[in-house]
């Protein structure tokens, strides 16, 4: 009876163990892209990056992005200098970072294919300031796979990135963002 | 029996319990592992491709066209009358190329002595941070000088290669920090031609360049020279102190300095004034870059 018991513990236990491992719930990528556009008078400021880290739990919904900035890659070398080190300060802020939430996480199957609209609420952290931000985008299921793309703009000026009185009139406060991530599952 | 299924029973829990704390609120980004600290080049240790009058240790980048307007005026203490030097203009023209991230080449003219002069510039050891990063960066540049005004002296034989003149420099230097850059260049100019005939052919000097930043976008920068052999006589060290100013593409360096000479063979071995004794010139670049070519 005893033995019984036990076994039938063991047995709990290894379910219980097993499925908390196996559970594909989290997906991930380390080479997500970003582009970013800021149409000015004058001038045009566009920037790619491939290699941002994105995590989502399908679960909660939660989602987290983290770009480095140095990583931004831009046509003008000089643009590119300036970006690191004059206005992100690179040095000083290396990393933005968001972490949000699937409003309507309820809505996507993650376990049926297709095209799901995902309404994403959270906090992004750039240049040492945090602030709210709202996005909508889609998120496309495939073979167990995710395709997470979303569009939104941010204001320079929230960030604290300040554009010295002289090009002012020449560049524009507001920058339009894409981000595009493959996310495959997580496994720990 | 029994200690053991207790065990096995708050083991289940303690799982359990866990894995349901996990998902509350967790720091998602900590699951995936960050990569190691990549190789990272330093860059703008100086805002420009010169400190004032000499070469930096900075390159214009792959695919940069810099054009540079150079001016050198008269002494201030001329004063009023000549508008403390500015009446009197002597400037260099230049265009500056980056075949490479470590390959640049340059033409400029002089309206002193009309004055052709070109140049490369290489850095075969880039500071970097990181994996593999070197403390240092190391520049080496080489270039020729062409004086094309006519001869003074018709009724010897003149040789063209008595125009000529070379000059080559290393430059090691460091970004120490955001703000502060330094960096020493040992430079030899080479003159076919002398003034005299017991002047030396070769002049050796010893750069010495600094940058301190003041705000994001401007800079205090120190640019001497001082002569270690062959001096030309009656010439001085070189020595210019100014500020850089930048704007977007622009890059605006504004000093007083000794000198008048635009290359280096004519700031070493020209430079006649007297830095100390006050005999002061005021005098800018102005530094225009241009993508052109690609970056990749």
């Amino acid at each position: 009876m005893n033995f019984g018991i036990k076994k039938l513990l063991a047995g709990l236990c290894f379910i219980v163990t097993t499925t908390s491992l196996t559970a594909q719930d989290k997906y991930f990528t380390k080479s997500g892209s970003i582009h970013f556009t800021s149409k000015g008078a004058i001038e045009t400021i566009q920037a790619g990056h491939r290699s941002i880290t994105c995590v989502l739990d399908s679960k909660t919904g939660a989602l987290q992005f983290a770009v480095l900035m140095k990583g931004f890659e831009f046509k003008k070398a000089l643009m590119q200098e300036h970006f690191n080190e004059n206005y992100v300060e690179s040095d000083k802020y290396p990393k933005a970072e968001f972490r949000g939430q699937i409003v309507n996480n309820s809505e996507i199957n993650y376990t049926t294919d297709g095209t799901y609209n995902a309404h994403v609420k959270g906090k992004l952290t750039l240049h040492g300031q945090t602030k709210e931000v709202e996005a909508d985008g889609k998120i496309t299921v495939k073979n167990g796979k995710l395709l997470a793309n979303a569009d939104f703009t941010i204001q320079m000026s929230d960030y604290n990135i300040s554009i010295p009185k002289l090009v002012k009139e020449n560049m524009s406060n507001t920058v339009s963002i894409n981000v595009n991530c493959a996310l495959e599952p997580l496994k720990s | 029996m029994k200690r053991i299924t207790c065990t096995l029973l708050a083991t289940c829990f303690v799982l359990l319990a866990g894995n349901k704390l996990k998902a509350q609120n967790e720091d998602l980004l900590k699951l995936v592992k960050e990569d190691t600290v990549k190789k990272e080049w330093a860059s703008g240790a100086f805002k420009s491709s010169r400190v004032i009058n000499g070469q930096s240790m900075e390159l214009i980048g792959k695919g940069v066209l810099d054009v540079r307007i150079l001016h050198r005026f008269g002494l201030v203490s001329n004063g009023a009358k000549e508008f403390f030097g500015l009446d009197q203009a002597s400037m260099r023209m230049g265009f500056d190329y980056g075949l490479g991230t470590n390959l640049t080449i340059g033409v400029g003219r002089s309206t002193l002595n009309k004055e052709l002069d070109a140049f490369f510039k290489y850095r075969p050891v880039r500071q970097g941070s990181g994996d593999g990063g070197f403390p240092f960066s190391i520049v080496w540049v080489s270039g020729v000088t062409v004086f094309t005004i006519p001869w003074v002296d018709t009724t010897r034989k003149n040789y063209f290669s008595s125009r000529i003149a070379y000059y080559n420099e290393i430059i090691i230097g460091r970004k120490f920090s955001n703000a502060f850059s330094l960096q020493v260049s040992p430079v030899m100019v080479h003159r076919n031609m002398v003034t005299n005939g017991d002047d030396k052919n070769n002049t050796w000097a010893l750069g010495i360049g600094a940058r301190l930043k003041l705000t994001k976008r401007t800079a205090f920068v120190v640019d001497y020279h001082p002569i270690l052999s062959g001096r030309e006589p009656g010439t001085k060290d070189p020595l210019s102190v100014g500020f850089d100013i930048e704007t977007g593409g622009h890059v605006f360096q504004l000093h007083f300095s000794n000198s008048t000479g635009m290359n280096e063979k004519a700031f070493l071995t020209g430079t006649t004034s007297d830095f100390w004794k006050g005999d002061i010139r005021f005098g800018f670049n102005l530094s225009r870059v241009f993508q052109v070519g690609k970056k990749h």
